[in-house]
């Protein structure tokens, strides 16, 4: 995407660059909701650049998965290293990852108190010490990138749910992160919201941003996915690159699921 | 099926409008005065009925009340020959020149009489400091709280009390009336609210040894009567502390009346901040807040903000609770009043009541103007909400 409103861009209008090759390696990661085993055995790497696609029916631990890579959930056992850091109780690490991992939810969760301008500009002058006026530039930058520069005054309460969803994603690119996670960020938009969702993500994709993304949205994976994975009871049943996937899926689990979300 | 029936039925479905209908002004019977005392007070029997008592209620007190408070009352005099009896005046109303002659005992208690400006300025630069938070469209709010919650007691504190080599010292013992109700009410309003968020946010904290002395307080805090922190905080607060540090009464009445109220806050704050979706935490960790940011710039505005209704309701029970404080040897407005009603100098069939009478006004002037204020509020909010 070539934008020409900015000419002279600060430093933090890239995204930063994964120092390490691998962006997030899971090894033998379990978790447990007290008795219930909600994710088994996960392994699981992520090389720089690549963008995942997660499915799977409800219930299946996607979410908690992802959100187990910027430690919204913690892990009881196994490993998990985002960009060469390893996940561990130390405070500082986590506050580390967050900043550097962006996150884009089902339901946005914008501040409602803050104004779009304000959601996007907080993290990077409370978290990364920005000057006001720099943070602002860079909001208006991503905020012109997912199209809606112009609702930057309006309250998260005044715009649609596409709308919502897109100052979220803007929200965390103003991070520059470098990784990006969706949790079935379409899922509860109206259908002639998905698209412009959709788009957003896969401009980002087509920028090299290193995705993990919970959808079933296909059409998305077929067109941006290096991978998808299918999931189920909490364990990793499958996976391949999108053609191979829906072409020709192994495992019983996947072609039962694949009939039916696909008809 | 006959012909004429499927006709009808065609008939039935078939519409088309052939010429817009004006708007009409509406009937007489909906509008005007007439129409709203139907509708709103004879609308059933049930209703009239209550109209008809209501009515006769208000017939009776009414008429009562301004007898006593106007057309029987006193108006002039020195002393209780112009409150009693007299083959003139049978009825006697209200004492004023009861009120007018002890009306600055009432104010400032004992406070000396050639430094009371200093208490004037007092209630000035608190009225500024009220108007400047709660007036919404005041100019820089953020300096407002700082006025409010440092500079205001820090001066007020030079000013009333005296001493540092400024101010010739008035002891605490000499304050009274509505000077001291004031300077509780405020000193209970001013750290309780701090107090208590700490409080609420303790007791959510997942360390354990916070979360319980957090809940040990507020729970015992709340388990107790305002009477018995003031009495331990008059009577066991000296024993813990050798005589010569012994704070005085006025301070340790202010630190029970605090203490009490931020129990009381801090599970009016808690029920705000258990309101906030679980979302408004993750997102803001998610964009990497630490824990400090996140509550301070997303959750406790949010939490705050819906909490307001709840948070001046708090400090208008508090409001009257400082009446309480009488009891450890204090003299707020009401016992001023006690005090000077059996003054033999006013000795009369009404003063007393005439006292009581001012103390319920100036209590239901205060705690009404901080209801209307918290509707305002709430009506503020809602309609933000809908936008
Ligand atoms: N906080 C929690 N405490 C206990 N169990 C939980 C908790 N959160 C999720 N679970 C359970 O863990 C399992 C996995 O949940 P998860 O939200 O990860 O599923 P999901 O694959 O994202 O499903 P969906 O498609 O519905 O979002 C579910 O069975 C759920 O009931
Ligand atoms: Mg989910």
């Amino acid at each position: 995407m070539v934008d020409t409103a900015t000419t002279a861009r600060p430093a933090a209008l890239k995204p930063t660059p994964l120092t390490s090759e691998v962006a997030v390696q899971l090894i033998n990661m379990n978790k447990w909701y007290g008795e219930f085993h909600v994710l088994r055995n996960i392994n699981m790497t992520v090389r720089r650049g690549e963008r995942i696609v997660i499915c799977g029916p409800s219930g299946s631990g996607k979410s908690t998965m992802i959100r187990c890579i910027n430690r919204l959930e913690e892990h009881q056992q196994g490993q998990i290293v985002v960009d060469g850091v390893e996940l561990t109780n130390d405070l500082k690490k986590i506050d580390e990852i967050r900043r550097d991992v962006g996150m884009v939810f089902q339901h946005f969760n914008l501040f409602p108190h803050l104004t779009v301008m304000e959601n996007c500009t907080l993290a990077p002058i409370w978290v990364r010490k920005m000057p006001k006026k720099d943070a602002e530039e860079i909001a208006m930058h991503y905020l012109q990138r997912v199209k809606i520069p112009e609702q930057a005054a309006k309250y998260p309460g005044q715009l649609s749910g596409g709308q919502q969803q897109r100052v979220a994603i803007a929200r965390a690119l103003c991070m520059s992160p470098k990784i990006m996670l969706f949790d079935e960020p379409t899922s509860a938009l109206d259908p002639e919201m998905v698209k412009e969702v959709l788009d957003t993500m896969v401009g980002l994709a087509h920028d090299g941003m290193t995705m993990l993304c919970v959808t079933h949205e296909m059409g998305f994976a077929r067109q941006v996915a290096n991978r998808v994975v299918f999931m189920d009871a909490g364990q990793i049943i499958e996976a391949n690159t999108p053609d191979e996937f829906f072409a020709h899926p192994q495992h019983e689990r996947t072609k039962l699921f694949l009939s039916q979300i696909l008809h | 099926m006959t012909m004429s029936e499927g006709q009808l039925a065609i008939d039935d479905i078939r519409y088309l409008q052939r010429e817009a209908i004006a708007p009409q002004p509406p009937p007489a019977s909906i509008v005007g005065p007439w129409a709203w005392i139907r509708a709103n007070l004879l609308s059933s029997p049930f209703n009239i009925a209550m109209t008809i008592i209501i009515v006769l209620l208000i017939l009776w007190i009414v008429p009562e009340l301004l007898k006593f408070l106007v057309f029987d009352a006193a108006w002039t005099g020195q002393n209780r020959e112009a409150c009693i009896y007299t083959a003139q005046h049978p009825d006697v109303g209200a004492c004023w020149p009861f009120i007018a002659d002890r009306w600055s005992y009432f104010v400032y208690g004992s406070y000396p009489i050639p430094e009371r400006w200093r208490v004037n300025v007092f209630f000035l630069m608190l009225a500024i400091g009220i108007v400047w938070l709660l007036w919404l469209n005041a100019p820089r709010r953020d300096i407002g709280a700082v006025y409010f919650f440092i500079v205001m007691p820090v001066c007020s504190f030079i000013l009333l009390n005296g001493g540092f080599g400024l101010l010739y010292r008035v002891d605490t013992s000499l304050w009274g009336g509505i000077l001291v109700t004031i300077v509780v009410a405020s000193v209970g309003i001013v750290v309780s609210l701090p107090l208590g968020i700490l409080l609420a946010l303790g007791r959510r904290s997942r360390m354990p040894m916070v979360k319980t002395l957090s809940v040990m307080f507020i729970e015992f805090v709340r388990g107790v009567p305002l009477i018995t922190v003031l009495f331990m905080a008059s009577v066991m607060l000296p024993l813990f502390v050798p005589d010569e540090y012994s704070p005085d009464k006025l301070l340790r009445a202010l630190i029970g009346i605090a203490l009490f109220a931020s129990a009381y806050m801090a599970e009016v704050v808690r029920a705000g901040l258990a309101a906030i979706p679980k979302g408004q935490f993750e997102g803001a960790m998610a964009v990497g807040l630490g824990y400090r940011q996140m509550m301070q710039l997303i959750i406790l505005p949010q939490a705050l903000k819906i909490t307001i209704p709840n948070i001046v309701n708090t400090y208008i029970g508090m409001f009257k609770d400082t009446t309480l404080v009488f009891i450890v040897g204090l003299f707020d407005l009401v016992k001023t009043i006690e005090v000077a009603r059996i003054d033999p100098q006013w000795a009369a069939p009404t003063t007393s009541t005439t006292g009581y009478v001012v103390a319920a006004a100036f209590y239901f002037v205060f705690c009404y103007g901080m209801s209307r204020y918290a509707r305002a509020t709430e009506a503020r909010l809602s309609k933000a909400d809908k936008r």
